[in-house]
This record gives C-alpha cells, sequence and structure tokens, in this order.
C-alpha cells in the first residue's frame, strides 16, 4: 500500500453503525488536506441486509466513489459472512479485520442456505494478514457494543497512514461529547488487540 | 453565521465532508432558496432532511410528490426561489404539474431534484428520469460529484430566472449517497419579486397553452443553441484515438477505468449539446458513449448523424456499471477475481417492528394479499411470505379492488399499507373502494412515522419537516368520513384479537378498515431486556416463523441472541408451550 492512496472497505450487516467509522475516516484525511470519497447505502438494505461503505482516500483526485473488486487495500469486515461475502474486493496481501461475531440471515436460519465453514482460513489464504477477534466483548468492556466500530477502527488504524495523535482528535472532533472518552478507549484497546 | 446541525459555520471557503444530498440542500441554501416541499424517497430524502437544518429556508413535507412540486410552482409564482425532491418513481406521480409548469415557466427559480436508482437498490424500478426531461421540454442538470451537486443547483437556478423555466435536477444513488469534499459559500439573499398577475403565463387553458407550448419550443431552442458554449459542459482532451461521451456518475468510472483517453462530460443533458458534440466527434478517431439506464444519449447522437463506435451493444441498461466492467468492455486487463459463493442477505423486519405480528397473522390466514411500499414490503419474504403483489405507492388498496372486482369476492383479499403511503395515495383508493360499492378489507399499519427512508414525519405524526409541533391528522377519522363504516384500530401484537379482527372483517359484506396501531421500533424505546427460550420449548419452531433476527438456532433448538433481542415479546406471545420467558432480573413492565 502506498501512503498516498488508500481504498478501504467496511462490510457489515445493517444497524451494526458501519456509518460513524467512515465518517471519522473522511475527517481524518480531509484535514490531511488529501482528497477522499465514501459511499455510503441507505434505504432497504438498511434493514438488517449486507451493508458496505467504500472510503476511498488520495493525494491525487479520487473519481470513482467506489472501490472495484480486488482494489481494497484494508477490509474491516463487523461480521464473519460479510468479511467472506466481500473479500473478493481485497488487493492480493491486503489486510482484513474481522469481528469474529456471526449473524445468521434468514435463509441460513431458514435451511436453505449454510453459514460457510472455516472462514477465517479461507480469508488466511488469500489475505496478506487477517486480524480476527471478538471487537465485539471488547466494546462490551469499554461499556457500550455500539463502540464495536471504534473498536474494529482501531485495530485497522496501524495499517491507515494516520498517526495517533489525529485518529484521537477526530474522533473528539466528531463524536458526541458524552461519548467521546468511552469511543477514545474504544479505539485505544482496538489499537492493542 | 449560519448554523448547520447545531455547527457553527462562519467562514466562507471552509470546507467539508458532504453527502452529495448534503450538498444539494447547501447549493439550494447558498442560492437563497426559501420554500422546499418534498415527500421522502430513497435516495433523494437527505436533500430535504438537509435544507430543514437552515433557519432561513421554509421546510415541508408534502402527502406527496405531486403536492411537492405544486407547492414548489406556487412558491416561484409568489416570486421565492423554491425546490422540490423525490426519487424516480415520485416524478411519476408529480408528472402531471411537472409537465405544465415546463409551459408556464417561473417567477422566482423553480427547481425539481429527482433521484434515479440504477441496481435498484431501494425501488421498485429503474426508470431513467432523463426522458422527463425530454419529454416535458425542461432542461436537466446533472452532477457527477458532492462539489457538483453544489454548483449546479446554484447554476439550476441562474438557469431558471433566465430562461424562464422549471429545471430537473437529475441525480442517483451513488451521487446522492457517496460523499465528498466541498467547498461552502455564502448564502445570498434574493428579494421576492413582487407577484404580477398575468393569466396569459400561469392560467393554462386551451388557448393560453397552446401560446404557451410555442414559447416553450422557442426557449429551449435558445437553451440548445446556449448550452454549446456553457461551462457546465467540458470537454478533457487526451489521446485522440478513443473519445467517451458521458455524464454524472459514469464519467467517473471512465476517469478510473481510462484516465488518458479524451471526454466530452456533459453537465446539461437536456438539451444536450449538439454543435460541442459534433466538434469532439470530428476530433477523435473512435466515439463511444457510456451512460448507464437506456441509450437516451446514443439515440440521439445517432440522430445527429454522429458516427457512433459503441454504446449500449457494449454494454447493459439494467444495472450499475463501474470502472472494470468498462475496462474489460474495451478490452483492458481487469484483476483477477475470486469469488465466494456466498449466502444471501436479504433484508427483514427489524426486531420488535410492529408489521411482524400482522404479517404472522395474514400468513396463518393465508391471505391474498395487496401490499404497497414500504419497510413492510419485507413481509412478502421468507419466513412470513405474506405479499402477493407490490406495485406503486397506493395501489395496494386499488389493486385489491381491481382483483375483487375480477373475482367477485373479498372474503380471502386484504390491501396493507402504511400510514405515510395511505396519506401519499391511498386516500383516493379508500373513496374509489366505497363510492363504487367494495366488499373489501384495507389494513393500515400506522407505525407513527415514515420508516423505510429514515424516519420522517408524515401528516399524523403530529410534528412537521422542522420538528415542530403540527395538527396529527387521524387515519380513522379519514377512513370514516370516506364513508367506511367499519373501521377498527388494533394493536397488532396483539395477535389472537387481531386475527379475529381481520376474520370478521373479511367475511363482512360491507368495506372495512383495520388500522394497526403500535410504533416503530426504531423510534420508540424498546424494553431492551431479552426473551429467553426455557427448557419447555418442545422445538415446534413457531417462533421461528415469525421471521425475526434475533431468533436464531444453537444446538438443534431456537435460541435467542441476547444482545439482538429488544424485548418486544411477540415470540413469547406465539408460542404454544409458554417455553419463552423475559430473562431473570428484567422485570415485564419496566
Amino acid at each position: 500500500m502506498s501512503s498516498s492512496k488508500v481504498n478501504i472497505l467496511i462490510v457489515g450487516v445493517g444497524g451494526q453503525g458501519t456509518l460513524l467509522a467512515s465518517v471519522l475516516l473522511g475527517n481524518l484525511a480531509l484535514k490531511k488536506g488529501l482528497d477522499v470519497k465514501l459511499s455510503e447505502v441507505h434505504g432497504m438494505a438498511q434493514r438488517g441486509g449486507s451493508v458496505v461503505t467504500h472510503v476511498k482516500i488520495s493525494d491525487e483526485t479520487v473519481n470513482s466513489p467506489l472501490i472495484e473488486e480486488g482494489d481494497a487495500d484494508v477490509i474491516i469486515a463487523f461480521e464473519e459472512l460479510e468479511a467472506y461475502r466481500w473479500l473478493s474486493y481485497l488487493k492480493k496481501g491486503g489486510a482484513m479485520y474481522v469481528n469474529t461475531q456471526q449473524i445468521l440471515p434468514m435463509p441460513v436460519i431458514m435451511k436453505q442456505a449454510e453459514y460457510p465453514d472455516r472462514i477465517i482460513e479461507t480469508i488466511e489464504k488469500k489475505a496478506g494478514r487477517v486480524k480476527a477477534f471478538d471487537a465485539l466483548s471488547i466494546a462490551e468492556e469499554c461499556g457500550s457494543v455500539k463502540a464495536v466500530n471504534v473498536v474494529l477502527l482501531g485495530a485497522a488504524s496501524k495499517d491507515l497512514p494516520f498517526d495517533e495523535d489525529s485518529w484521537i482528535k477526530v474522533i473528539e472532533e466528531n463524536v458526541k461529547p458524552k461519548f467521546v472518552e468511552l469511543n477514545k478507549k474504544a479505539f485505544a484497546m482496538g489499537r492493542q488487540a | 453565521m449560519i448554523k448547520i446541525s447545531g455547527k457553527v459555520v462562519n467562514k466562507a471557503m471552509e470546507k467539508k465532508i458532504m453527502l452529495g444530498n448534503e450538498a444539494f440542500a447547501r447549493g439550494a441554501y447558498e442560492a437563497g432558496v426559501k420554500v422546499v416541499s418534498s415527500y421522502p424517497g430513497t435516495p433523494s430524502t437527505e436533500v430535504t432532511e438537509t435544507a430543514a437544518k437552515y433557519d432561513e429556508i421554509y421546510v415541508e413535507w408534502a402527502p406527496n410528490e405531486k403536492v411537492g412540486v405544486e407547492v414548489a410552482v406556487g412558491a416561484s409564482i409568489g416570486g421565492v426561489r423554491s425546490l422540490s425532491c423525490m426519487k424516480h418513481v415520485g416524478l411519476n406521480v408529480a408528472a402531471d404539474p411537472f409537465f405544465t409548469a415546463a409551459y408556464t415557466g417561473v417567477t422566482g427559480g423553480a427547481v425539481i431534484l429527482v433521484a434515479d436508482d440504477n441496481g435498484c437498490h431501494s425501488s421498485q424500478n429503474e426508470q431513467d428520469s432523463r426522458y422527463y426531461g425530454r419529454s416535458a421540454g425542461v432542461p436537466v442538470l446533472e452532477p457527477a460529484n458532492a462539489q457538483e451537486c453544489k454548483d449546479y443547483i446554484k447554476q439550476a437556478y441562474e438557469i431558471s430566472e433566465k430562461y424562464d423555466t422549471v429545471v430537473l435536477i437529475r441525480s442517483n444513488t451513488r451521487i446522492s449517497h457517496s460523499r465528498g469534499i466541498v467547498e461552502l459559500g455564502e448564502r445570498v439573499e434574493k428579494e421576492r419579486i413582487p407577484y404580477k398577475k398575468d393569466i396569459q403565463k400561469y392560467v393554462a387553458m386551451p388557448a393560453m397553452a397552446k401560446k404557451l407550448h410555442v414559447k416553450q419550443e422557442e426557449r429551449m431552442g435558445r437553451i440548445a443553441r446556449d448550452c454549446d458554449t456553457m461551462d457546465i459542459n467540458r470537454v478533457e482532451m487526451g489521446d485522440t484515438s478513443l473519445g467517451i461521451i458521458t455524464s454524472g456518475i459514469c464519467y467517473q468510472y471512465v476517469k478510473e477505468a481510462m484516465p488518458d483517453v479524451s471526454v466530452l462530460k456533459m453537465g446539461m443533458i437536456n438539451p444536450i449539446p449538439a454543435g460541442l458534440i459534433k466538434d469532439f466527434a470530428s476530433k477523435v478517431d473512435k466515439l463511444y458513449i457510456i451512460e448507464e439506464g437506456n441509450p437516451y444519449f446514443e439515440e440521439q447522437i445517432r440522430a445527429m448523424g454522429v458516427e457512433v463506435a459503441g454504446g449500449k451493444d457494449m454494454f447493459t441498461i439494467q444495472g450499475e456499471y463501474s470502472g472494470n466492467m468498462i475496462r474489460k468492455a474495451f478490452g483492458l486487463e481487469v484483476p483477477e477475481i475470486e469469488n465466494q459463493a456466498a449466502p444471501g442477505r436479504p433484508p427483514l423486519l427489524c426486531a420488535g417492528c410492529p408489521h411482524r405480528g400482522l404479517f404472522h397473522v395474514l400468513s396463518r390466514l393465508k391471505k391474498t394479499v395487496m401490499g404497497d411500499i414500504g419497510c413492510y414490503t419485507l413481509g412478502a419474504l421468507p419466513p412470513t411470505s405474506a405479499m402477493d403483489a407490490c406495485l406503486c405507492m397506493g395501489a395496494s388498496i386499488t389493486m385489491a379492488h381491481g382483483f375483487e372486482k375480477a373475482v367477485g369476492d373479498s372474503k380471502d383479499l386484504v390491501a396493507v399499507l402504511g400510514d405515510s403511503t395511505f396519506f401519499h395515495s391511498g386516500i383516493t383508493g379508500l373513496v374509489n373502494m366505497n363510492y363504487n360499492q367494495a366488499k373489501g378489507t384495507v389494513i393500515i399499519l400506522d407505525n407513527r412515522i415514515t420508516g423505510m427512508t429514515g424516519h420522517q414525519d408524515n401528516p399524523s405524526t403530529g410534528k412537521n419537516a422542522k420538528g415542530q409541533e403540527a395538527p396529527a391528522i387521524d387515519i380513522a377519522g379519514i377512513c370514516r368520513a370516506c364513508g367506511v363504516k367499519h373501521v377498527v384500530e388494533i394493536d397488532p401484537f396483539d395477535i389472537e384479537e387481531l386475527e379475529e379482527i381481520i376474520k370478521t372483517e373479511t367475511a363482512r359484506d360491507e368495506l372495512s378498515v383495520i388500522i394497526t396501531k403500535r410504533p416503530c421500533a426504531l423510534i420508540v424505546k424498546q424494553p431492551d431486556i431479552p426473551y429467553l427460550v426455557t427448557d419447555r420449548c418442545k422445538n415446534c419452531r413457531m417462533c421461528m416463523k415469525i421471521g425475526c433476527p434475533a431468533i436464531e438456532e444453537k444446538d438443534g433448538r431456537p435460541f435467542i441472541v441476547p444482545e439482538r433481542c429488544v424485548g418486544c415479546g411477540l415470540c413469547a406471545t406465539v408460542c404454544p408451550f409458554d417455553a419463552i420467558e423475559i430473562t431473570d432480573g428484567g422485570k415485564e413492565d419496566r
């Protein structure tokens, strides 16, 4: 990954709070004087469907707001099946951060489909680096399961071209005051995970 | 100094990350817009939501898009700049005022913003709204990023007033729902233009309309001549062996796929700049047209006699494009992709959703269900599978009526639609049913909000678009006023009673309305005390038939995932063995 251009895909299940992570990334890029585009999912898929946010940061003009398949430097996955679904977007040797939570989709609950086995192993074969961990428990430890997004962002931050102070600052500036401490803690614990 | 979402922005040239839709609202604000009237619809909703945060703009949710456009036209006649926003299918509803406002022109600048949904992310079709501008005879602008969203809407007001015309802005999901860096400007207040009566201009009756039509043709002719030199249409010359004509999001895909080729990027897409196109075509060896949707540009450009090397013969009409898709079409290298077959994850009704109770009962009673547009369309999916048709806003009632007239009976039939959809275009259908002596049953899901689009207020919620108190219009009262004698209100989680009511009302030989009342689970604080499957469970799996996202299977038995359960208790209600209980420590009445 060149420090001047980074593509990050954030994937999860509608309602998991994937949007805050992208807002933080976007504002971080803006502060650094880089160009940035983000593409989000609103509407029907937000009701428990598969959701994806594209984040493209570059020191040159960003054209398409969408990351192409095989062109994501980092994928942040809030759920295992979603990590697996979007794996084709990861660059050869890219980094994948996975919250090891499984949310069964309705076709699996109804036994019309099977939840894939050995997801992390499959990802390991393709990704350069895989960090699969229970971000939900860490978030809970920090005080709210809702902080899972910032825990994951903290973990992925080591693969992103921004220093820790900038991250802390962008959290302070974009999170509601009463949740700032919680999110700073979540970020720090994610970074250590 | 102005306030946006509580933050104070006081200097010009500040840069912000904005959603395309937020940038549209910002542009309208800077252009001095005074009146906005819209009906929510993905992907257009956030334009109006953001506009509502500016104190200087009057913003309202209209009951439907036709009302929204008419309000905007009235505001324009009243002398101020106005805006109405909608999703693509909303423009069908608003087509009536739109086509004639195209004749009358404007006093204050009037802009209609329409957001298409290529790829059907959250819509029932992929209609290409560009044809509306061409068919009605109004100029259409199409931005390609968030900055252009802001710039183009400002330009749209200039064009609207300069040429005395309504202007259509065309966006789509990827433009409206992408964020980018936007440079902010200051608002420029526009003095209201004093009203002057002019029936030749504004009374569209036959004698006037004929003359207005001629004027409209003249004005479009003028714009067609001028648009060759408008800077909104831009030529980027590069490698001249290949020339691409494109617009909007496709411009971004082209730049991604082939950064070195020559490009004509159109910002005004009706009328298209014929002189510029011919000139561009003459400077490149081969000309291609890249546009999502129908061959809108291609047919016009071919009709000019310009030689086109490729267009829809290389690309689909359905769906969205991408950089790699374009590279592939031109025989360029793309990375090899290995795809994992992953089970789908269709959207579903949220945990605690009030609609779940109704669809469970309809599924059990095996009714034929004429459905409608909203979150509750998800009731069509397994496991409830309790919907037979869904067409457009308000069509549940009218389709049920037609079905009844075809079958001659409505005992096994219901229409199902939401509160906001009822106000949008259900009321006229109900009037029709009563007037034409239907015997059917209409079920109105009153969840006190417009849910699917992200919780906008509507005429029944008691709040307006600015979040201020407003009269709450009583749905039952409207039904009675339409002449419906049997109007019943019920909590959809009281499923035994609900089942009895549905049986009674559908068996009745008279028109009836059932209103299920329970607020959306996302707007009212849920108990959040999870339920638990106890060892009294006989594994009958009744609880799994309600399709709750919190109920999974673990070790061959139903299992309620505590962090996903919101404590609505519907599973406990449907369990025939009383095997589901609220967890220890929780109190039922908390």
